[in-house]
């Protein structure tokens, strides 16, 4: 049988231990990359990084529906053929990247941005991996 | 027995315990809710080169997504208290003669094996999306007609296209499932069931 103070000492570690796992699980780093849109169908064959598409940033300055209602973006990933071509003529993301109401394609690096080698995808959240039919 | 005994015995033990409790619980406290809400900067979210000299040029998450209501799923915000509450106005419209159509309509789903019903609110669904963007595609706009369930949703289908995806993940089982099916009160959703008069077509 453990004693008084052994038992104390053993509630205030399991206290103490218990606390510390809640903090670490808090602190895990969130993906921030939820539904983030990985674009290599074509980019890297023509000699160019890899596109990432960030849902967070895009969906403070619109509504789902002006991509995917409007532009006519299908609402799943690697199911719209882009091409540069129509993003200069001002299709899909050609809409807003224009000067005029997002940056222009000559900002190449700033939609190219991914690293090297990554393959078409969708990232999911931290806690959930994302969508399973991808 | 040995209360006395152990009382005095143990005094710089009890000392030293509740000197750890009394900092070491602010300082752990203190630590969880700086740690809550720690976006991976873009340079080492292991899917934007770091090379990329234009990579400063990009905003960081954290300065965008830390000025949102927190959630703790997802990417930790609520976006649609983002939307209601005013934190963010995103555009509704890039050419200006589309028609905005938001559907103030909610949708009661029984068929949920042993757990609360489904509400499902067209409000909140179509101040982001557009009707097209779920019918007749994803949902046929006849209640009760699409054979919808949680395995399928849990393959991305239905529900699961976005949810998971860009909405918060299905671990959070009673947002959706918020209706017990003998109460007369609303459960944990947000607005009342059944809708009041005929549905309606905001603005």
């Amino acid at each position: 049988m453990l004693t008084n103070p052994e038992k104390k000492h053993l509630i205030a570690s399991s206290v103490l231990f218990g606390i510390l796992s809640v903090w670490l699980v808090l602190s895990s780093p969130v993906a921030a990359e939820y539904a983030d849109v990985v674009l290599n169908k074509r980019a890297e064959k023509e000699g160019m990084r890899p596109v990432i598409f960030s849902h967070w940033f895009h969906r403070i300055r619109f509504r789902c529906k002006v991509c995917h209602s409007e532009l006519a973006f299908k609402m799943r990933a690697g199911a719209n053929e882009v091409t540069m071509a129509d993003i200069i003529e001002g299709r899909f993301c050609g809409m807003c990247h224009n000067g005029e109401v997002a940056w222009s394609v000559e900002n190449c690096d700033l939609c190219h941005s991914g690293k090297p080698g990554l393959e078409s995808q969708i990232k999911g959240s931290h806690e959930t991996g994302g969508p399973g039919i991808w | 027995m040995s209360k006395g005994l152990n009382r005095k015995g143990c005094g710089w033990r009890r000392r030293v315990y509740s000197f750890c409790v009394a900092v070491g619980l602010p300082v752990l406290f203190a630590g969880a809710v700086y740690a809550t809400g720690q976006w991976v900067p873009l340079a080492e979210d292991d899917l934007h080169d770091p090379d990329n000299p234009a990579i400063k040029l990009l905003q960081e998450p954290r300065e965008a997504l830390s000025e949102l209501p927190f959630d703790y799923p997802g990417n930790q915000v609520n976006w649609v208290r983002a939307l209601e509450e005013g934190f963010i106005n995103p555009r509704t419209n890039i050419y200006p003669g589309s028609e905005i159509r938001v559907l103030d309509l909610d949708i009661l789903m029984t068929r949920v094996g042993d757990q609360g019903y489904v509400i499902f609110p067209h409000k909140q669904h179509t101040e982001w999306l557009d009707c097209s963007n779920c019918h007749e595609e994803i949902f046929a706009s006849k209640a009760g007609t699409t054979p919808v369930t949680m395995m399928a949703i849990l393959e991305g289908r239905y529900c699961g296209r976005c949810h998971g995806a860009v909405s918060f993940p299905l671990s959070e089982c009673a947002r959706c499932h918020s209706k017990h099916p003998h109460s007369t009160g609303y459960g944990l959703a947000t607005q009342a069931w059944p809708p009041t008069g005929a549905p309606k077509m905001a603005e």
